[in-house]
């Protein structure tokens, strides 16, 4: 364990990003969002980011590669580039575990060379919650927001930070910075642990559990009278797909440029009337269809497909920003009671 | 050393009743205007859509000016006056954005007018060109 | 209220004069109030809940509700029944399937502001003097209501409902003193270079999320153009600085003369742009340029957009 006195803490940060591109927490008109860290920027106290740090591997958007044509020639371009490195620092526990849920999806074969490229060269430093919010519900999911994962772990306590590295990338970021550490033991973070842990646990939505929902349960659940009420009134936007840190799905469109093609792919929402749409048309044509994919997906399907992992990490912040607050703990405490099992 | 003087695109989007034979007539007349104006023949003047002038800025240009029939003219007999209220109202939201409004035109010009034509079309040319290229609504992806 | 609206409700389903109820049902907070359909006394009395927080408008929702068999109730804010008006101009929605109660109100709380100000854990609110006291799982702190209250509330443009079939509560007035276009006028003051760094600022942030849209109760289209293959501008996420310009210009457009400065657009915003400065825009200078025109109040008003005069002035 290491320990750098607030006084240092900005100077450390300052050294990170002299070597690499650092980005923070850092607060704008629209909420707190990542932000490149240079002087004098200050660090956001939010809870969490409106949007989630899932942009830095899989962006919204990005170009996968482009055409040229001349005649009868097409020429195709690989537009890929290697990444460089980059720090994210003070990611939350949820969104930490958001990205072994999307490594899930791009790191098994076939392998997304694109999000494995910037997966690679990116080192996530955690930082344990020290106010979690009304609408926090990481816990269900059995992630600690007192002990986040990542490569680096930091907890910030009364007059400095203590880090925990673990992986060998975070001993090699810590190592870079080491003339700003000293040494320290365990128990300050320990004592920070067991008050976060005593705050999680008088959250509104500490009880949330996950009973009657996961691997295996696709026909007790698909058929449930409820996703009619529930979907009733969704607007069918995509504002909980677009912050939510483990929703993985994209399109690839065509973008005609006048003189030629950029092929790239974006974020989609299974809330879209488009979405997997094909020549035949679109296999979910209602909204309750749509509605219903989106927590099944990550309450049934998800889990059955990778060892009942469930997709989803309570970060909530669809719960905050849904424009008709309906949203998956809703969907949660409905499915899970009053099954005919 | 060569300086390549800045030649701006212009789309002029005309009425086929009207301003589109003004082209002719300045044609006709000899009369020239800026190669840098590429015109598209719409049926009415009131046929612009405002995407039609975004797309254009998109793929380009620097410079969108739309030429129909004088007002009481229309030969679809009140187009012109929908396209007046449509574009009075774009004209403005795109400098409420901070897009320079000089970017944007609306001319009415008939089909005897090859004369007003010629000169509307040198004079917008000119001014487009003093304000130089389009970098507030450009889309990068477009660029050359 | 909540208990009026209640009864009332109970009471037209009791005499048949509708089969459903929409209004609000409460979530898990206090604040996460989502609107829904009530079809028995039963689900009524087990989940319709009305509080300062019921800032949804309704209104949009009848124009499939108003397709279904039956008659609905609905109860509708002073600034919601413009937007039933002016669906109603569009014939979107079946005027004769809806039984509306106009609600007097006060204004609505926006719980982004509570967070703005720092409180995190809310667990509960409650009214005193006037004021709010917010709990959390944290402590309490008091707030001013016009502190807490949602931005379109504070330049609230009327409080009178221009549609109703019985009110609960008193009918208001038209607020002609609203400031509502104080901002606009603002941004129309400061130099092009000002204006233009300020909408690159408030509209870079967009994720492309479609809220604004799905949620406007005057973009009722079948099919947007945006999502429309064939349109050739289909977009799915904002992939340049170009398409966030394009998206927002348009989708203002498309509502020039049929926006009823309902707000919800900036309510719904998850990246806070706000958004209903672009409306604003098209409002006020359709009041200087044709004359004064509020979209809603008459159903039988002639549009700005679909009418002329050959004095108008010139683009």
């Amino acid at each position: 364990m290491k320990y750098c006195d607030l006084s240092k803490f900005y100077d450390l940060l300052l050294a990170i990003s002299a070597k690499q591109s650092l980005y923070v927490p850092v607060n704008t008109k629209g909420g707190a969002t990542w932000g490149r860290y240079r002087e004098g920027v200050e660090l956001s106290r939010a809870t969490n980011t409106v949007r989630s740090a899932k942009d830095f591997f899989f962006p919204q958007t990005e170009n996968l590669m482009e055409f040229k044509m001349e005649g009868k020639k097409i020429d195709v371009i690989d537009t890929r580039e290697e990444c460089e490195d980059f720090v994210l620092f003070g990611v939350r526990a949820c969104d930490a575990a958001s990205f072994d849920i999307l490594d899930r999806v791009y790191l098994v074969d076939p392998v997304d060379s694109y999000y494995k490229n910037r997966r690679e060269h990116g080192t996530v430093v955690t930082l344990a919650c020290g106010r979690p919010t009304d609408t926090c519900f990481c816990q269900t999911f059995g992630i600690d927001a007192a002990d986040p994962k990542g490569d680096l772990t930091v907890w910030e306590l009364e007059n400095g930070y203590a880090f925990r590295a673990n992986t060998a990338k975070g001993e090699a970021l810590l190592a870079s910075v080491a003339e700003f550490l000293t040494d320290t033991d365990d128990a300050a973070v320990e004592t920070a642990k067991t008050q976060i842990r005593s705050i999680l646990q008088k959250l509104p939505l500490a009880g949330l559990t996950t009973e009657g929902l996961g691997k295996g349960l696709t026909k007790e659940l698909f058929d449930r009278p409820e996703w009619a009420s529930l979907s009733e009134s969704c607007l069918g936007c995509g504002t909980c797909t677009f912050v939510c840190p483990t929703c993985q799905c994209y399109d690839i469109r065509d973008f005609d440029t006048g003189h030629g093609i950029k092929r790239f792919r974006c974020w989609d929402s299974c809330m879209y009337s488009d979405f997997t749409k094909m020549a035949h048309g679109n296999p979910r044509v209602s909204q309750l269809e749509r509605f219903r994919q989106r927590f099944m997906h990550k309450l049934v399907y998800f889990p059955d497909n990778n060892d009942g992992i469930f997709g989803c990490v309570g970060c909530g912040r669809c719960l905050a920003k849904c424009p008709i607050s309906m949203n998956i703990v809703k969907v949660m405490k409905t499915m899970s009671k009053g099954g005919n099992k | 050393m060569q300086v390549t003087e800045y030649k701006p695109k212009i789309v002029a989007f005309c009425c086929n009743w009207c301003s589109y034979a003004g082209a002719d007539g300045a044609g006709s007349a000899r009369l020239g205007y800026p190669e840098d104006v590429k015109i598209i023949r719409v049926p009415c003047s009131c046929r612009v859509n405002p995407m039609f002038i975004l797309r254009a800025f998109q793929r380009g240009a620097d410079g969108v000016i739309i030429a129909g029939c004088h007002p009481g003219d229309c030969h679809y007999t009140s187009g012109n006056y929908f396209t007046r209220r449509r574009m009075a109202l774009l004209f403005s939201m795109l400098e409420y954005l901070g897009v320079e409004k000089e970017r944007v035109r609306v001319e009415w010009i008939s089909a005897a007018e090859g004369a007003k034509f010629s000169k509307t079309m040198t004079e917008f040319t000119a001014t487009v060109a003093a304000l130089g290229e389009n970098k507030r609504l450009e889309d990068l992806r477009c660029k050359q | 209220m909540q208990a009026v609206m209640e009864k009332r409700a109970l009471e037209l389903l009791a005499d048949g004069t509708v089969n459903r109820v929409l209004g609000w049902t409460a979530g898990e907070f206090i604040y996460d109030v989502t609107p829904a359909v009530f079809e028995t006394a039963e689900e009524v009395q087990n989940g319709f809940l009305y509080n300062d927080f019921c800032g949804a408008n309704l209104s949009k929702y009848l124009v499939k509700e108003s397709r279904k068999e039956g008659k609905i109730l609905v109860f509708l804010k002073p600034c919601d029944t413009y937007s039933f008006n002016q669906l109603l101009a569009e014939h979107r929605i079946i005027r004769e399937n809806v039984y509306v109660i106009g609600i007097e109100c006060y204004g609505k709380v926006d719980v982004e502001k509570l967070r703005e100000m720092g409180l995190s854990g809310i667990t509960g609110i409650r009214k005193a003097d006037g004021d709010f006291v917010v709990e959390t799982i944290y402590g309490e702190k008091t707030v001013k209501q016009a502190d807490a209250m949602a931005e379109r509330c504070l330049a609230c443009k009327s409080k009178r409902h221009v549609v109703y079939d019985e009110l609960i509560g008193e009918d208001g007035e038209v607020v002609e003193d609203c400031n509502r276009f104080d901002m606009v006028e603002k941004l129309e003051q400061m130099t092009p270079e000002e204006r233009f760094a300020f909408w690159r600022g408030e509209l870079s942030r967009c994720i492309r999320c479609n809220a604004c849209r799905n949620v406007c109760p005057a973009c009722t289209c079948e099919q947007c153009v945006f999502d429309n293959p064939n349109s050739g501008v289909a977009q799915k996420a904002a992939a340049s600085s170009f398409e966030e310009n394009m998206f927002h210009i348009i989708r203002a457009f498309h509502v020039v003369g049929r926006c009823t400065d309902c707000g919800e657009c900036s309510r719904v915003c998850p990246q806070n742009i706000p958004l209903h400065l672009l409306n604003r825009k098209f409002i006020k200078d359709i009041n200087s340029f044709y004359g004064t025109y509020q979209a809603g109040e008459d159903p039988n008003a002639k549009p700005p957009l679909g009418t002329f005069t050959t004095g108008d002035r010139e683009a």
